[in-house]
């Protein structure tokens, strides 16, 4: 008596839930999802291609714009890459600044993520509890370099300016907040009925597959996956810090969220320890003024808040620029496998699997 | 950004290891196990790299991910360099990772223009939309691909952007970087509308 077809429906570019211009077609069946087929480029400013005539320096302020969200990370990442290539050496006081500065990337970053994936799953009050918790992040960025979103926090060699005074009373009183915030969220969702409905065996995925599609981070990580480049492949003072790898079970969305929830911890654990045995000395290593690496090919990965940046750089040896800029997005290749992630389940769940990707667009297309 | 016109760079140095640094066990049993696959090694600032023929490509990956020795389980990346004075112009660079090991290892390729290069999706599903965006980018086709598209450009977009020729401005475009060179333009299009 009725007709029943697939209905193609489009979600995006310009959409609340999809964390940026992301756009996804879906193919439905009544309101389960059959097929989705994600379309990206709408963020894409040529970031590459850019630094291909930029000077070396100057491709750290491109970095900040590539993962908005957290941007230090993104400047240790092509800093530390740059001095593997010329073979500089770090000072330890700005290896130890470089960990301070990435973990509480890593909480603010991780707070937007929170924020967000409540708010597009319907807990509206974790969105302005984590966002006034980043705002602290913010103030403390603030007081470092000046800038709230796009820091352009380091150099190659090092760190431009030292610590303000006071940072380090204020980044341990924010430490201590925060512990108590975090049992707020945890009461607000983690037994909460509802979020545990919208988010337990929601975009199942086993270790094994979620390796072989690229995945990294916590995604990975919430199937089990014993996977972090801070552990694996330590860079900064890493390799002196004392953490725990938070790893989920079921590989679903909440054990995703659960990881994420650790890994707040974790964070907090290493910004105490790195602040306790910080040394003192230069922040800056020795750096030729005129930034020109020798000829060659590289390869290096940090860890990321959403999974490992990695940066390909070539130099050709004698020009200022890079002769080949090329990033690895944790979140391009996390995205690759929300299709399947998302088969079979309805649309909502769809948004919670964004989510749960923790997807910036800035990275994704760059 | 440089002003005097210095000739391109002919292609990567790829500096060979050291004699007395051994070579890693993936590396020495993929030589044994595919003798003509390997055309060169390569050792700089701790990373190795294995040049393949380009032919090899898909059994070197089958290799390297299933041989006890390597187990190279995650692709972290696969991308290309553009060095036109080359004949075959394009490098496909695979950076691989494994967790048995703890290892990173790069695997290249040269490709001429037009040349089609097999695709490691059946070996590493991680590479499908890394290939893509080579193919969108450099324009260099993957054979056996399931979904050979373009992936940040729009879908009819002529052109591969990060091919050396291509201009950093676009197609029919002016590159106006400095801020004068705007002011100039503006001037221009006042006074030929005051006309």
């Amino acid at each position: 008596m009725f007709d029943t077809d697939e209905l193609v429906i489009n979600m995006g570019p310009q959409h609340p839930s999809t964390h940026g211009v992301l756009r996804v077609v879906l193919r439905l069946d009544g309101e389960k999802v059959v097929d989705a087929d994600v379309v990206i480029g709408y963020l894409h400013r040529g970031v590459e291609k850019l630094s291909e005539s930029r000077s070396w320096a100057q491709i750290v302020l491109l970095t900040d714009r590539l993962d908005y969200v957290s941007a230090a990370t993104s400047n240790v990442g092509y800093c530390e890459t740059v001095e593997k290539l010329m073979a500089i050496e770090v000072p330890r006081r700005a290896k130890y600044l470089r960990v301070i500065l990435s973990e509480l990337q890593r909480i603010a970053s991780h707070l937007l993520w929170l924020g967000t994936h409540a708010m597009d799953t319907g807990a509206m009050t974790v969105f302005l509890y984590a966002f006034r918790e980043r705002e602290l992040i913010l103030d403390l960025f603030e007081e470092y370099c000046g800038a709230r979103l796009t820091y352009n926090s380091m150099r190659i060699g090092g760190l431009p300016q030292d610590l303000p005074p006071s940072w380090d009373r204020k980044v341990l009183e924010f430490c201590r907040i925060m512990e108590g915030k975090l049992e707020e969220y945890e009461t607000l969702l983690t037994g909460n009925r509802i979020w545990l409905a919208r988010t337990k065996g929601v975009g199942v995925i086993d270790g094994a597959e979620a390796l072989a599609l690229g995945l990294s981070g916590p995604p990975l990580r919430g199937s089990g996956v014993r996977r972090d480049v801070r552990k694996d492949e330590p860079y900064a003072a890493y390799d002196e810090m004392e953490f725990d790898v938070p790893l989920g079970v079921a590989g679903d969305t909440f054990d995703r969220y659960a990881v994420r929830m650790q890994e707040f911890r974790q964070s907090i654990r290493i910004i105490r320890q790195a602040m306790q045995g910080i040394p003192e000395g230069p922040i800056l290593g020795k750096v030729p003024r005129l930034i020109k690496p020798p000829a060659g090919e590289v390869y290096h990965a940090i860890e990321s808040p959403k999974g490992e940046l990695g940066f390909f750089i070539v130099s050709d040896g004698k020009s200022t620029s890079p002769y080949r800029f090329r990033v690895r997005p944790p979140s391009f290749c996390n995205l690759q496998a929300l299709p399947r992630l998302v088969k079979g389940h309805l649309i909502a769940d769809v948004v919670a699997l964004i989510g749960s990707l923790d997807v910036v667009l800035g990275e994704v297309d760059r | 950004m440089a002003d005097v016109k210095v000739a391109p760079p002919a292609g990567p140095p790829d500096p060979p290891p050291p004699v007395d640094l051994p070579v890693p066990a993936a590396i020495a049993g993929l030589q044994s196990a595919m003798p003509g696959a390997v055309l060169a090694l390569s050792f700089f600032v701790g990373d190795w790299t294995v040049i393949v023929d380009r032919a090899a490509i898909l059994d070197v990956a089958r290799y390297l991910r299933t041989a006890s020795g390597a187990a190279f389980d995650i692709c972290s990346d696969v991308t290309a360099t553009d060095w036109p004075p080359r004949p075959e112009r394009f490098d496909v660079i695979y950076c691989l990772f494994s967790t048995t090991h703890g290892q990173r290892l790069r695997v290249k390729a040269r490709v001429a223009d037009g040349d089609p290069i097999d695709s490691v999706t059946s070996v590493w599903p991680a590479a499908n939309w890394l290939e893509r965006e080579v193919f969108d980018m450099f324009g260099i086709r993957f054979s056996g691909h399931p979904d050979l598209r373009r992936i940040l450009m729009p879908d009819e977009w002529q052109g591969h952007p990060q091919r050396k020729d291509y201009p950093l401005e676009g197609p029919g475009e002016l590159l106006l970087e400095n801020p004068l060179d705007w002011l100039k333009l503006r001037q221009a299009r006042d006074e030929a509308d005051i006309e």
